[in-house]
């Protein structure tokens, strides 16, 4: 509808201003303006509103190949630059709204397909192309495929690191989803085979190129969740062109990798190519052969760390022993041990000594008791008859031993004994001699 | 996948025992009687490792039901890259 008002429009417009070579239009307006006064002047927003008219009505929406040179991205989001080719530029806008879908970064250089239309800036003169739409020229179309499915399925949380199993410490069986044919098969098994002899492995091979691939590998990767006896898949395929490695850029095969309960490695192309089917792995092995090798390198680790638990073991147990042993020689070499009758000898040193004290401490009081002994004894040496006798005196006593101390106690021509210091003699009595010399009988 | 965990439960076993003799609070009795079980473990798992002895099987659907069937190498190459 609007084109053909559009066209109505240009019509009227060419039937007034007429269509000649510019040079001609100006001589004949000066003429014309001379001759015939009628003739339309234009003030300059008329003019500026034809020519808006015109190219705005025309040119709504093309298509316009060319390279970004004087790039700007102006503070209120807006893109302004220029396009050219080798003869010719033209401005051109990317407003916010627009440019915020662009999902590749836009720099001077690049050559780009855009899609948009014309608009005339009255206020400068001037006219511009305004981009509804923009691709990088050549690989673009894939390309932006890829950034917008990347963007998505970002935004709906499939790459999150929170939804990533963990890939088992040790994996026993392993499945493969790939060409039966094609390289990365090869290289898988050749690996695994030589370097992780402990395997189950289990193919699943599938179509990884061409407009079915997606359907049979988001399949074989549902199949093996059903079979679930492996521990682990590992899905890719070898290297090839951004076209050949697509299937792994396809929203079902994102799902059935994000819905697997097994843990998924991918393995798709060389290292540089990373594919949705990466982002969305539990782990991206940057090669097929670099999948294998990361099975290999776990079983290589674990070993390393079992002979490190050995060692560790060992030295904890002979760390245990040596430490009992320590505190056992601590004991066994204490003086108690190594010296057991030292004590027994310091007693007896002192029982030695005290017995000593004692012995001298005895001697003194027999010394003290000897000295008394002497001292008593001298007063009985006086005391003692025997001495007196020995001074003269003498002892008389009856046959019977009594002592006579009265001559009252004995008669006449009774027998007395007399001792003297040495000997003695008998004699009978002749005479009793009383005190006073009063004799008796 | 049962060989998975009991081998995934062993290794934590083991940690957990090393950890335990280098504490070194066990009595020598407990220690030593850890140490022959740590010891068994890692050499059980390491055998598990390195036993010779892999499958390659290929899975197949049969009247819609999945089972694993002896894999042949083919010979043949296809285009779906290299690596």
């Amino acid at each position: 509808m609007s084109a053909q008002k559009n066209l109505n429009k240009l019509n009227r417009l060419d039937n007034r201003s007429h269509t000649c070579p510019v040079g001609e239009i100006v001589q004949e307006d000066r003429a014309r303006q001379d001759k015939s006064p009628s003739q339309h002047i234009y003030t300059v927003s008329e003019l500026t509103q034809d020519i808006k008219l015109i190219l705005e009505s025309s040119l709504t929406s093309i298509w316009l190949e060319g390279e970004i040179s004087n790039f700007t991205h102006h503070l209120s989001g807006h893109m302004y630059f220029s396009l050219k080719d080798e003869n010719a530029v033209i401005s051109a806008c990317l407003f916010k709204n627009v440019n915020q879908r662009i999902k590749f970064k836009l720099e001077n250089g690049l050559r780009v397909i855009c899609f948009g239309h014309i608009t005339v800036y009255g206020r400068r003169g001037q006219y511009q192309i305004v981009i509804e739409g923009l691709e990088p020229k050549g690989i673009g179309a894939l390309q932006l495929a890829f950034e917008q499915l990347k963007g998505r399925l970002f935004k709906q949380g499939l790459f999150d690191s929170s939804h990533k199993r963990p890939i088992p410490t040790m994996p026993f069986s392993v499945g493969i989803v790939t060409s039966a044919t094609g390289a990365a098969m090869r290289d898988i098994l050749k690996i695994l085979t030589t370097e992780a002899g402990f395997l189950h492995i289990i193919l699943r091979p599938t179509v990884v190129q061409g407009e079915e691939a997606k359907y049979d590998i988001a399949k074989a990767i549902a199949e093996f969740n059903q079979y679930s006896q492996v521990d682990l898949l590992i899905v890719g395929r070898g290297g090839g062109s951004l076209e050949d490695l697509w299937a792994f850029n396809e929203e079902v095969v994102a799902r059935a990798i994000f819905n697997s309960n097994i843990p998924v490695i991918s393995a798709v192309g060389h290292e540089i190519d990373t594919t949705i089917a990466d982002l969305v792995a539990d782990l991206r092995a940057p090669t097929p052969s670099a999948a294998a090798k990361i099975i290999v390198h776990k079983k290589n680790e674990i070993l390393k760390n079992l002979d490190c638990s050995c060692l560790l073991l060992t030295n904890a147990i002979r760390e245990k022993i040596y430490r009992l042993n320590e505190s056992f020689n601590l004991i066994y070499t204490s003086p108690a041990f190594k010296h057991p009758l030292q004590k027994i000898e310091e007693f007896q040193q002192d029982v030695d000594n005290l017995t000593r004290s004692v012995f001298l401490a005895m001697q003194h009081l027999v010394q003290i008791a000897q000295e008394r002994l002497a001292v008593i004894s001298g007063k009985f040496q006086a005391l003692n008859p025997i001495s007196i006798l020995a001074r003269g005196f003498s002892l008389t006593t009856t046959l019977g031993g009594k002592i006579i101390r009265q001559a009252s106690c004995i008669k006449k021509g009774e027998w007395v004994n007399t001792r003297l210091a040495k000997g003695s003699f008998q004699s009978e009595v002749k005479r009793i001699v009383s005190d006073g010399g009063k004799l008796d009988g | 996948m049962v060989k998975t965990v009991d081998f995934e439960k062993s290794l934590k076993r083991l940690e957990r025992i090393v950890q335990e003799l280098e504490e070194g609070k066990l009595s020598l009795d407990e220690a030593l009687k850890k140490y022959e079980e740590g010891i068994g473990l890692a050499k059980g798992c390491a055998k598990m490792l390195q036993e010779a002895k892999v499958k390659v099987e290929r899975l197949v659907k049969k009247e819609d039901i999945l089972i694993t069937e002896d894999f042949q190498p083919e010979d043949k190459e296809d285009v779906s890259g290299d690596d």
